[in-house]
């Protein structure tokens, strides 16, 4: 068989298998991502098909997921949303820090994986995922609930950090000195207030520099700017990432509309090569040596996280139920823990250890992030009945 | 009546207000358009009994079941060219002196130079009312007039 047609057929097989699985997770409600990097610990390591003829397409591919995963979540928020969303929550999003990023620092440090790894590793379990967050509150029909503008500004604070974090951690992969490494966060910082600023006062002129009443010319100007964007942040070592996700903010309107409705689809699918080969660079046989240290971090951070968000509802008043639902809304990580895992493994600068931590630690918050979300309320019931009837007594006497 | 607006970023706009009871009622507008209709629960301010998604249609028919704002922003628009003349909805309140008195009672057009075009009575649209029309509290008047003429009539409806 001739190349070209072998590397059609493995690719079709592997999106085939993708949807199918997709599909599978639709069915039993949960998200996807855990089963895509599932999908890539199978096709791996002499699974049911070696991927060498598409190596480069699917290398290529995974970084289009990581740019476009992170321009349509620009796209998601206004410059003004994101001002408001960090005034309201700053105090929150801090304690959101301290609390999320410690266990996995501490855990990268105990397993002996150096300084970069412990920034690796704090940022992985920092990090909880807008996408599937979003999707399980419009399930659960919590859109309208007290809580959601609080755990929604969490999550915008959290966006904005990615925006400082993702640089920084790309200037220590590279192993700059301290002064270069200063000079990349000045850099970053610079053109991330300066993108701020054009975004808030002539985001118009960036979005009809890119908008075309024709859909052909307008997905092309789109995408092509990402990709623009995105090489030249890398280049200036900003992370490609965070150049997609800065120009994704600057574009407003309607133009963003039409522009996340016409993306969605690519996103979806460059995205879910993504995690499959990050899964495809993962060693199943190193997920047993550590999978004691993912459920340790799973059960900690699952903690961290509802008491980020307890607090955070009680400071906006919020009721005991409601702060319950926020802490558990919060819950999941997914589709950003693994693009800093999957940045720090390309360059190869950490312990390949750290990326089957890494997985086994997505697998199970993205499975128990909605679980969480879903089952607080009769939990929490439970629990005041428990309450209610151990104290009548007390009170009766 | 005091609707709280809050932006959900990435999502769209909740608006809500608190009715009598306490319960909240509102509507979430999503970013392309979608919109839901959102009661909270009794037990659970925080939390909602009920988001319903709706379409443009369906919010439109239930906007004119409960009346006033529909029929008011049409009036508007028809008299947009004609500067001067407003449309306001004005309440009958609980503590107004004309519940249970009629239209005539009021001597709106000659005291203020507002024509009452239209009462709003649960859901139901009463048409050019006369002089005998009664009024009940809970009534919306739909009110034609100048700024001023409309100002007044707030005032006579509330302290007759």
């Amino acid at each position: 068989m001739d190349h070209t047609a072998l590397s059609l057929i493995e690719l079709g097989a592997v999106f085939f298998v993708l949807g199918a699985l997709g599909r599978l997770a639709a069915k039993i409600g949960m998200s996807p991502i855990p089963l895509y990097l599932v999908g890539g610990l199978c096709f791996g390591q002499g699974g049911l098909i070696p991927l060498g003829d598409i190596g480069p397409f699917t290398h290529l591919a995974s970084e289009m997921g990581v740019v476009l995963l992170l321009l349509l979540l620009g796209l998601e928020y206004s410059a003004a949303e994101l001002f408001t969303g960090l005034k309201r929550s700053w105090m929150a999003g801090v304690l959101d820090i301290v609390l999320n990023a410690a266990p996995g620092a501490a855990v990268a440090l105990i397993l002996g994986w150096g300084a970069v790894g412990a920034l690796v590793m704090g940022g992985v379990t920092y990090i909880s995922s807008s996408g599937i967050i979003a999707k399980v509150l419009g399930d659960l029909g919590r859109l309208g609930n007290r809580e959601t503008p609080v755990v929604l500004s969490i999550l915008v604070f959290e966006d904005l950090v990615m925006a400082l974090y993702l640089p920084i951690l790309t200037a220590l992969l590279v192993g700059v000195s301290v002064l270069g490494g200063l000079k990349a966060v000045g850099i970053s910082l610079a053109v991330i207030t300066v993108v701020l600023v054009v975004a808030l006062k002539f985001g118009r002129y960036v979005s009809a520099l890119v908008d075309s009443p024709d859909r052909e010319v307008f997905l092309l100007k789109v995408l092509g700017a990402a990709l623009l964007v995105a090489g030249a942040a890398s280049a200036l070592q900003v992370s490609a990432a965070v150049g997609a996700f800065l120009l994704g903010i600057a574009i407003s309107g309607s133009t963003a509309e039409n522009a996340t409705h016409m993306l969605e689809p690519l996103r979806d699918l460059f995205a879910a090569v993504f995690f499959v080969v990050f899964g495809l660079n993962t060693n199943p046989a190193q997920i047993p040596p550590v999978l004691g240290w993912a459920i340790a971090l799973a059960v900690v951070t699952t903690l961290t996280k509802v008491a980020t968000g307890w607090w955070a509802a009680r400071r906006q008043g919020v009721g005991k139920m409601g702060r319950a639902r926020a802490g558990a809304a919060l819950v999941a990580r997914g589709e950003f823990s693994i693009v800093i895992a999957g940045l720090a493994v390309s360059y190869g600068a950490v312990d390949s250890e750290l990326a089957a931590l890494a997985t086994a630690y997505v697998l199970l918050m993205a499975i128990l992030g909605p679980t969480a979300a879903r089952l607080v309320e009769p939990a929490a019931r439970a629990l005041q009945r428990k309450g209610s009837t151990a104290s009548a007594p007390s009170t009766a006497t | 009546m005091n609707v709280e607006v809050t932006p959900l970023p990435g999502i769209g706009v909740r608006k809500d207000f608190a009715i009598r009871n306490g319960r909240r009622v509102g509507v979430v507008t999503h970013r392309d358009g979608q919109i839901e209709l959102i009661v909270s629960k009794s037990d659970d301010p925080d939390a909602c009994l009920a988001s319903l998604p709706l379409s443009t249609d369906e919010a439109g028919a239930l906007a004119n079941l409960l009346g006033a704002p529909q029929l008011v922003a049409q009036l508007t628009e028809e008299h947009r060219d004609l500067p001067g003349i407003n449309t306001k909805q004005l309440p009958i309140k609980n503590a107004s002196p004309f519940d249970g008195r009629t239209l005539g009672d009021t001597g709106m057009r000659t005291r203020t130079g507002v024509s009452i075009v239209a009462v709003m009575r649960a859901g139901q649209v009463h048409p050019s009312p006369t002089p005998d029309f009664t009024f009940t509290s809970g009534d919306l008047l739909v009110a034609v007039g100048t700024s001023e003429g409309l100002e007044a009539a707030i005032k006579i409806l509330k302290y007759g």
